[in-house]
């Protein structure tokens, strides 16, 4: 219990901790503190430092190669500073991670105790190294059933991990961090995320009974209501600050989810809501005329039951409709799934599903066919997929115009034919002067080019296929707040101008939201809800941690 | 439940097709029982230990080890030692393996290195080592031998003066440990007319009817393989044997558990290095003959050969696939050039045949594990549609 601790000293005390990667400053002024036995909820948005945070508890070897942090760490009222993860781990910090790592083909046993094993003594490890000793299965059985146990749940220890249902596969990664002997404090990051609700229920209750024997947890999830309910504390990060450090029972769900999304001036996002959806309003008694002809087509882009194996951004059961003419905006926090969608729009990834464009279905898996059919496509890999960075920007900007299209060609098509440079240099002339791209010409390589201006060029590119639907990932990743604005500008006006539809894919929902008419929140693989681009931001934040009905949340 | 059975005929369709290949070329070879017994316990005794020597590095997830004629160029260059010293029988023997060693250690600790830098493609990388590796082997035997290494008996030198002669006798050596303890199989009749001539030497004596003639069987050195085998069996029970399985299976999980990666990796190299070395001094005292620049030149293949059609893959390999292997790849080399002449008149087509065999199932067996794989990929992606 807590009692056999100091209580003048807390188990880890963190002073003014902040990091910054090149610059670009994520962590800064973290202050708090974890009692022995104490069950800490630590929330935030993607960005907002959480996984920052962990790296520099863990030492993990990418804070010490950039540059180590600021701030000093307690532990038991000791400075200490990792420099690797086994350090950590010596020190009696366990982690469990978002992803297994655990071996397949190995039993719960083996797995729990990996490195860990009992070994049989042996005269041979005198010679050589004691790895030369036999493990000891039946001590490793008791020990592995033991750990099992502490967490209140049945598995077989002689179980296969590959045989396991995925819940299982999570209490042996607990159990694990348990058996070390010294494991006084326990990171645990979205540990539900991959369980079904009872799995979860169980998972929460160890985890308690686990706080009760006096290991203290920090707990890190998006499921706002599990955090609630299981933790003593509650910890908010935004932006890289600490926003909010209360006992749990201080705080609603609504006030933890707007807290984690809302602007730091309250007054100020209200404004924005108004204007946008003034703007919104503007928007609609201009159309007025298009939007009951809208009414009457059939929409721009269907999508039914999409799923696409994009690895880390797998989509697992997506359906919805984008009018014609409409900017929609798909959002949501990283890995969840939303950068698989257009992508797997596109046939860049696995996919399979039905999507329907104009009313006539597309064929997946086809790039070809996608942009055949005049859709456009923005990848969030600038430099990867959107570029060719050692050719000059005329050539990136009437690219794919050539191979798709045959344009900027001259000559016999089939049989010989020569890139017309002059129609080239003039349609990228037309396309730098109109979006504003500082380069020295249409001669400079694309790879020497800035970020945003980069991303102007991708743009470009589409806008040159007089593409019907254009597919735009995450249009200001890596570029600077004024280029920012420029490049959703030039989205925008794109649209009005030629009545485009526009999907947008961004993990910055004050951007979405200043950009779209409505919006869509990916949850696991899943559209959590799709809001008007109005609606305020808690509400987009209650679908992002997974809560989809908010009047359930209401009566929590 | 049909799928079962086509799950299990596709995981062993490689010794099937042996089997039924033999099956249909032993009555056209025309050869006794007797014949092809004495031949396949020959075979069984020369080659099991260099596939033996193949099982480590499987289990460490490095793949098939090509890296292996490494270790069978240190034995040799043991033997040639020996046979410059003139050592003969059973302490010439230990004494090429005690050579031998060393150099096989430091060649295993560059390969190992090597295939750390090369994580993933261990099989490509080491393939290309050995050639390598042969031509550093190459330099050492055909121009410092005998001028900065000294070799002075002239039996082995080429007439120049230095560098070893294309085909050095292992006379000395011969058959020491296959005929170390006296074993055979005899049939009823023959038996006491053998028994007059060498009743004495015999240690072991298995009388079977219907076997005309005596096989010989080289026990001593099927005890050493089956201490081998022990071995092994006791090398996977042990925290180094255990550790290298979760390498084989996640190098990133083992790495994060604090397992020393790449220092265990080096020692399955180091140790399958060894062991082939010994497997190659093993198979040199039964062919009584080594052949300076190609006799280690297709240990490498044909083990892999045959331990791929004794149902091994490049991820998972036991011992009975050493054995079921070498059993049905060396059954069908005895018969295929005399069933080969007896059907199309050419003894060529066996030769052919063995070497098409060994290339195309090496081939064959990594496409069925790169074909495995995708299937595997493409059941997980089955469950990204939601159950559906």
């Amino acid at each position: 219990m807590s009692d056999l601790n100091n209580k003048n000293t807390p188990l880890l005390t963190l002073e003014n901790i902040g990091k910054d990667f090149y610059g670009n400053r994520v962590l800064s002024g973290i202050n708090f503190s974890i009692e022995a036995g104490e069950i800490l909820g630590l929330v935030g948005e993607n960005g907002a430092g959480k996984s920052t945070l962990l790296n520099i508890l863990f030492g993990m070897p990418v804070i010490n190669s950039t540059g180590g942090h600021e701030g000093k760490i307690f532990l038991d009222g000791k400075p200490v500073n990792f420099t690797s993860p086994t350090q950590a781990l010596a020190a009696g910090i366990g982690m469990v991670h978002q992803e297994f790592s655990l071996i397949p083909g190995f039993t719960a046993t083996e797995n729990i105790l990996l490195n860990r094993e009992d070994l049989n003594p042996s005269s041979m490890s005198y010679i050589f190294s004691e790895r030369v000793s036999t493990l000891n299965r039946d001590a490793m059985e008791q020990r592995a059933r033991a750990a099992i146990h502490t967490l209140g749940v049945n598995i077989d220890p002689d179980m296969k991990i590959s045989e396991m249902p995925v819940g299982y596969k999570q209490f042996i990664e607990i159990a694990r961090e348990i058996d070390r002997k010294n494991t006084r404090l326990l990171f645990l990051d979205e540990p539900t995320a991959v369980l079904t609700e009872s799995e979860a229920d169980i998972l929460l209750i160890a985890l308690k009974k686990l706080a009760r024997s006096g290991i203290a947890i920090v707990f890190i999830s998006h499921r706002l209501n599990e955090v609630k309910d299981l933790c003593n504390r509650i910890i908010i990060l935004r932006d890289g600050k600490l926003v909010k450090d209360s006992p749990a029972f201080d705080l609603s769900v609504r006030e933890i989810a707007s807290l984690m999304v809302g602007r730091e001036n309250k007054t100020e996002n209200q404004n924005l809501n108004n204007d946008t959806e003034q703007k919104n309003n503007n928007d609609d008694s201009d159309d007025e005329n298009l939007k009951s002809k809208r009414k009457k087509i059939k929409p721009a882009l269907k999508v039914e039951h999409l799923w696409v194996d994009m690895p880390g951004e797998t989509v697992r059961d997506v359906s919805f409709e984008v009018k014609r003419g409409e900017i929609f905006g798909i959002g949501g926090l990283a890995g969840h799934g939303k950068l698989g969608i257009p992508n797997g729009i596109m046939g860049l990834y696995p996919a399979g599903g039905k999507v329907r464009l104009l009313g006539k279905k597309l064929k997946l898996n086809q790039p070809r066919q996608a942009l055949n059919r005049k859709m456009a496509f923005v990848s969030e890999d600038r430099r990867g997929v959107g570029l060719l960075l050692d050719e000059p920007l005329d050539w990136n900007i009437t690219f794919t115009a050539m191979q798709v299209q045959g344009r900027f060609l001259i000559g016999i098509p089939g049989i010989f034919q020569l890139r017309n440079e002059f129609a080239m240099k003039r349609t990228a002339k037309k396309f730098i002067d109109a979006l504003e791209i500082k380069c020295t010409g249409s001669n400079q390589k694309a790879g020497e080019l800035s970020g945003g201006n980069q991303q102007k060029v991708c743009l470009a590119k589409a806008f040159v296929l007089k593409p019907e639907v254009l597919l735009i990932c995450e249009p200001t990743r890596g570029i600077d707040i004024g280029a920012k604005n420029l490049v959703l500008d030039t989205i925008r006006e794109y649209n009005k101008k030629n009545n485009t539809t526009i999907i947008i894919t961004s993990s910055e929902l004050e951007e979405l939201r200043s950009v779209c008419n409505r919006v869509a929140i990916v949850d696991e693989g899943k559209i959590a809800g799709i809001l008007p681009a109005s609606s305020p931001a808690e509400e987009f934040g209650m679908l992002m941690m997974g809560q989809n009905n908010t009047e359930e949340v209401e009566n929590l | 439940m049909i799928r079962k059975i086509f799950d299990i005929i596709a995981g062993n369709a490689v010794p099937a097709i042996f089997i039924l290949i033999s099956a249909f070329a032993i009555p056209y070879s025309g050869y006794s029982a007797s014949y092809l017994i004495q031949e396949l316990l020959t075979r069984i005794g020369r080659n099991s230990f260099s596939i033996l020597a193949l099982l480590i590095p499987i289990a460490a997830g490095m793949g098939l080890n090509f890296g292996m004629v490494l270790g069978a160029m240190a034995g040799q260059i043991g033997l040639l030692f020996i046979c410059d010293w003139g050592i003969v029988g059973i302490p010439g023997m230990v004494l090429a393996m005690l050579v031998g060693t060393p150099i096989a250690i430091i060649l295993g600790i560059f390969c190992g290195g090597v295939l750390n830098r090369a994580k993933g493609r261990e099989m490509v990388t080491s393939y290309i080592l050995g050639f390598f590796i042969n031509g550093v082997y190459q330099m050492v035997v055909l121009y410092l031998m005998g001028w900065i290494i000294p070799i002075t008996n002239p039996a082995l030198l080429l007439s120049r003066g230095y560098g070893v002669r294309n085909a050095v006798s292992l006379l000395g050596i011969r058959g020491v440990l296959d005929n170390l303890i006296p074993a055979v199989i005899t049939g009823t009749n023959g038996t006491q007319q053998f028994l007059n001539i060498n009743g004495a030497n015999t240690f072991l004596l298995i009388q079977i009817p219907f076997i005309d003639g005596v096989i010989k069987i080289p026990l001593a050195t099927f005890i050493l393989i089956g201490l081998f085998c022990v071995f092994i069996l006791w090398f996977n029970k042990t925290k180094l044997g255990h550790d290298m399985k979760a390498i084989g299976q996640s190098q990133s999980v083992a790495d994060s558990a604090g397992i020393a990666v790449d220092r265990t990796r080096i020692i399955a190299i180091v140790i399958s290095t060894v062991l082939a070395c010994y497997g190659q001094i093993i198979y040199l005292q039964n062919m009584g003959t080594l052949n300076t620049y190609n006799s280690h030149d297709q240990t490498g293949m044909f083990s892999i050969a045959a331990l791929l059609i004794g149902g091994a893959s490049v991820s998972r390999a036991k011992i009975i696939n050493v054995f079921v292997g070498v059993i049905l790849f060396h059954l069908m080399f005895i018969v295929a050039p005399m069933a080969g002449k007896n059907l199309i008149g050419d003894a060529q087509i066996g030769e052919y045949f063995r070497v098409f065999v060994s290339y195309g199932i090496i081939a064959i067996a990594l496409v069925l594990h790169a074909w495995k794989r995708n299937r595997e990929k493409e059941a997980a992606r089955r469950n990204l549609r939601g159950g559906k």
